[in-house]
């Protein structure tokens, strides 16, 4: 019981942190005198963002970029006020909340926009001309490679189900994922997973019972798997996941092969935006090839899963991978009385602080 | 303008009409079966939310089914309005500023148009009523949705109906022109065979031709043929003449001539009363010759009317003609009480009639009968006189031109006879002899009776 306090209590911290560095970090890339700032406003982490934001500065001596990030319910809630008011704010929002993005699009906040980039998009990336998907990020599993024995790495939903099944698993509490209240993307990976397959409902039993750790961040949960504090943490967004396993060789990644979800990063220009052009030219940017090699550099388009090769990283079949497409169907995962829904369900298996 | 001009134009300003006509329709169609096709989707999806709602604690609530949202999602760039209303008018779920509309129609499922976030949209309202012991009241479901859809497909719609139309009318109108081209290739195969055609050539023209083009090519043909006849009847005319006057002229010359040279008185004066009584009958053979050319005119050009040969008989008679020329001689009219009709040009008949009367007075032996009868279905027009009536071989080379009796002596009986039996056969009769009655002989012109007129 003490245990699980102190972890409340850490969860707690975090997202404290969390909140209060998602409001606060801003960045400037480029001379601070220039004549045109473009502002973004991200839940992409600062440093993983850094390289693209510089390539698209490198040839535009006018141009500062000024970055903000932000956690993604605050980032939604931000950008739909301003939307609301009429407020001049970002000029480019993007987001891993596709359904927040969605949400937005779907109540008039976003700018059209139409090239042959964006038109080269396939359509499940792309809404309205609205919102487009960035980045291909799947949601793995990730594992500390010293505690779990190689025999008991999970490469599916079943595997890690047949882990936690035994009353004296060693998996028991050791098992991490995200605080859908807190992330945003943590609540649409959840959701996505109740549509997708009847393992959701038996997965959450299985982490409730055997009290498993919901928390806020990404960061925070692969830096707990990786010092041992969890074996395995479900539902992590690769491009993270990928970053740190490559400096830090006690963790361990895992495509679920049952299925595994896809994100795109949707990004949009709300239609108050106060530099249209560098903002528009910062979407060509990002789908541009140059733009996608830094993407797949900062591992934002992960191995494999950038649609054109059948080589869809680390031998998942293609057909296992499913996209998280714009659609207006995501606006179901807003919905309040789906999402109180949803999530008095999950605190049924996570009680939460 | 040419005929294929012409029609290229009534068939194109057709088309463009029913063109702008059916593109209306099409308009019309294509927005009405688009808009029944979403409202399909939307009644379908607010059906699905109401049937998602469960009363908990006697509360309702939505478990919004992705299903719905799938479904509307169809219509792919659409934007989605929803709301939820609760029984006592508060939002369950959903856009807090839907309104309700204040006149709906009747029954559990109506539309209405609003806009959504400035944007023009269709919505649907389903309502699903709750009898529970803790609930008992109306949820209304509001689904919309914006037009984008809804107006593609009308568009396409329309597209389609005026790509098939341009199409179609494209086709017509090439088809009309080729129509017309080969229809009227007859007239450009007719004019060519007319152009290529010897001046002089007036045989028929072949008839193998479409029938309407036929009309026509018979048409010419007649007129060819009329012109062929009365072409050679002058050229007849032109050839008897020269021949008959060539050798009463010559001996009129050479009577001439024997006056001149004749010293004795009695004798010159017995050479010009012969001169005189050539230059008559030459006067005479003239006056035949050229009736006869007028009646072969008549015959071919002449309206055909309805004549009562009593008419002819009686005018003959009258014209005075024939006592001049034989004032001592007795003409008995022999006609019935009855009209006797035929279908002729009067003028003919006269100068046949006249011919034949000649003849008898003439040539024949008095008293003359001039008379018409009918019998069953022909008439007649018969002279009749006591003589012998003309000799076998006049009869039977009836019709060749030079024909003239050894009795008539320079005189001519043959020319008409000729005449008559032209003008006979001219308008579907004959010319015939027979034994008069009761004695001596008779020439007879017999003609169909026309039937029905009195």
């Amino acid at each position: 019981m003490r245990i699980v306090r102190i972890c409340l209590l850490f969860a707690v911290a975090f997202l404290q942190a969390e909140m209060l560095r998602a409001q606060e970090m801003t960045h400037l890339f480029g001379p601070e005198d220039a004549p045109r700032r473009l502002v973004i406003r991200s839940t992409t982490d600062t440093d993983v963002f850094a390289g693209v934001v510089e390539a698209f500065l490198a040839e535009r001596p006018g141009v500062s970029v000024l970055y903000e990030q932000w956690g993604s319910n605050d980032l939604y809630g931000l950008t739909s006020k301003d939307c609301r008011s009429g407020e001049v704010g970002a000029d480019v929002v993007i987001s891993s909340g596709v359904h927040q993005m969605v949400k937005l699009v779907n109540d008039a906040c976003a700018a059209k926009y139409q090239s042959a980039l964006t038109r080269a998009l396939p359509q499940a990336l792309r809404w309205r001309d609205e919102v487009w998907g960035i980045t291909r990020e799947p949601a793995v599993i990730v594992y500390n490679r010293s505690g779990v024995p190689p025999a008991d790495v999970p490469r599916t939903r079943f595997d890690l189900l047949d882990l936690l099944r035994p009353e004296d698993s060693p998996y028991a509490g050791k098992v991490a994922t995200y605080d859908i209240e807190a992330s945003g993307l943590g609540y649409l990976f959840a959701f996505m997973d109740s549509q997708e397959a009847s393992t959701f409902g038996a997965l959450l039993e299985s982490l409730g019972r055997t009290g498993a750790d919901a928390t806020c961040c990404s960061a925070e949960i692969i830096e707990g798997v990786a010092t041992g504090k969890y074996l395995l943490a479900y539902n992590v967004l690769g491009s993270y996941a990928e970053g740190l396993a490559r400096e830090d060789d006690r963790i361990g990644i895992v495509l679920p092969q049952d299925y595994t979800l896809v994100l795109s990063r949707a990004l949009m220009i709300p239609k108050q935006a106060g530099n249209m052009s560098d903002a528009r030219a910062f979407l060509d940017f990002l789908l541009s090839q140059q733009g996608r090699t830094e993407l797949r550099q900062a591992l934002l388009i992960a191995p494999g899963l950038d649609g054109d090769s059948a080589d869809a990283g680390e031998g998942i079949s293609e057909t296992a991978l499913r996209p998280i497409g714009l659609s207006p169907s995501l606006l179901v995962a807003l919905d309040r009385q789906k999402r109180d829904q949803f999530i008095r369900l999950w605190r049924g298996a996570f009680p939460g602080p | 303008m040419s005929l294929t001009a012409r029609v290229a134009l009534a068939v194109g300003s057709l088309l463009l009409i029913g063109g702008v006509v059916v593109s209306l329709a099409a308009f019309a169609y294509g927005r009405e079966a688009a808009r029944e096709t979403y409202d399909r989707l939307l009644v379908g999806a607010a059906n699905a939310i109401a049937a998602s709602i469960t009363i908990v604690d006697g509360a309702p609530v939505v478990d919004l089914p992705m299903s719905a949202f799938e479904l509307l999602a169809l219509a792919p760039d659409d934007r989605i309005a929803y709301r939820v209303v609760g029984v006592n008018g508060e939002t369950l779920t959903g856009y807090d500023d839907l309104a309700l509309p204040d006149k709906r129609g009747r029954g559990d499922t109506s539309f209405f148009n609003a806009s959504f976030f400035g944007e023009p949209a269709r919505y649907a309202v389903v309502t699903r009523r709750f009898a529970e012991r803790s609930l008992n009241g109306t949820v209304h479901v509001i689904v919309g949705q914006t037009l984008l859809a809804r107006n593609a497909l009308a568009l396409d719609i329309t597209r389609n109906v005026l790509f098939g139309l341009i199409i179609s009318g494209t086709l017509l109108l090439l088809l009309a022109v080729l129509v017309v081209r080969s229809a009227l290739k007859p007239l450009a195969r007719i004019g060519e065979a007319f152009a290529r055609r010897d001046p002089h050539d007036l045989t028929p023209m072949d008839t193998k031709v479409p029938r309407e083009a036929a009309v026509m090519i018979q048409a010419l043909n007649g007129f060819m043929a009329r012109l062929d006849r009365q072409f050679s009847s002058m050229q007849n005319l032109i050839s008897d003449t020269a021949h008959q006057l060539r050798t009463p002229v010559a001996a009129l010359r050479a009577q001439a001539d024997l006056a001149a040279e004749e010293a004795d008185e009695d004798r010159r004066r017995a050479i010009v009363e012969r001169i005189h009584r050539r230059s008559v009958s030459l006067g005479e053979l003239l006056d035949q010759m050229l009736s006869r050319a007028l009646v072969l005119h008549r015959s071919d050009s002449a309206r055909r009317e309805v004549v009562d040969l009593r008419d002819v008989a009686l005018e003959v008679l009258e014209s005075g003609d024939l006592q001049v020329l034989a004032p001592e001689t007795d003409i008995q009219l022999d006609i019935g009480d009855l009209p006797v009709p035929v279908l002729a040009d009067s003028p003919s008949l006269c100068e046949a009639a006249k011919n034949l009367l000649t003849n008898a007075v003439r040539y024949g032996r008095g008293p003359v009968r001039l008379g018409v009868s009918r019998d069953g279905e022909t008439a007649s027009l018969w002279v009749e006189d006591q003589g012998e009536g003309p000799p076998e071989a006049v009869q039977n080379s009836l019709g060749e031109r030079f024909v003239r009796s050894a009795a008539s002596d320079g005189k001519s009986a043959g020319l008409g006879l000729s005449i008559a039996k032209s003008v006979a056969e001219a308008f579907n009769g004959r010319l015939a002899f027979q034994k008069g009655q009761p004695s001596g002989s008779r020439v007879v012109l017999v003609f169909p009776l026309v039937e029905g007129v009195s």
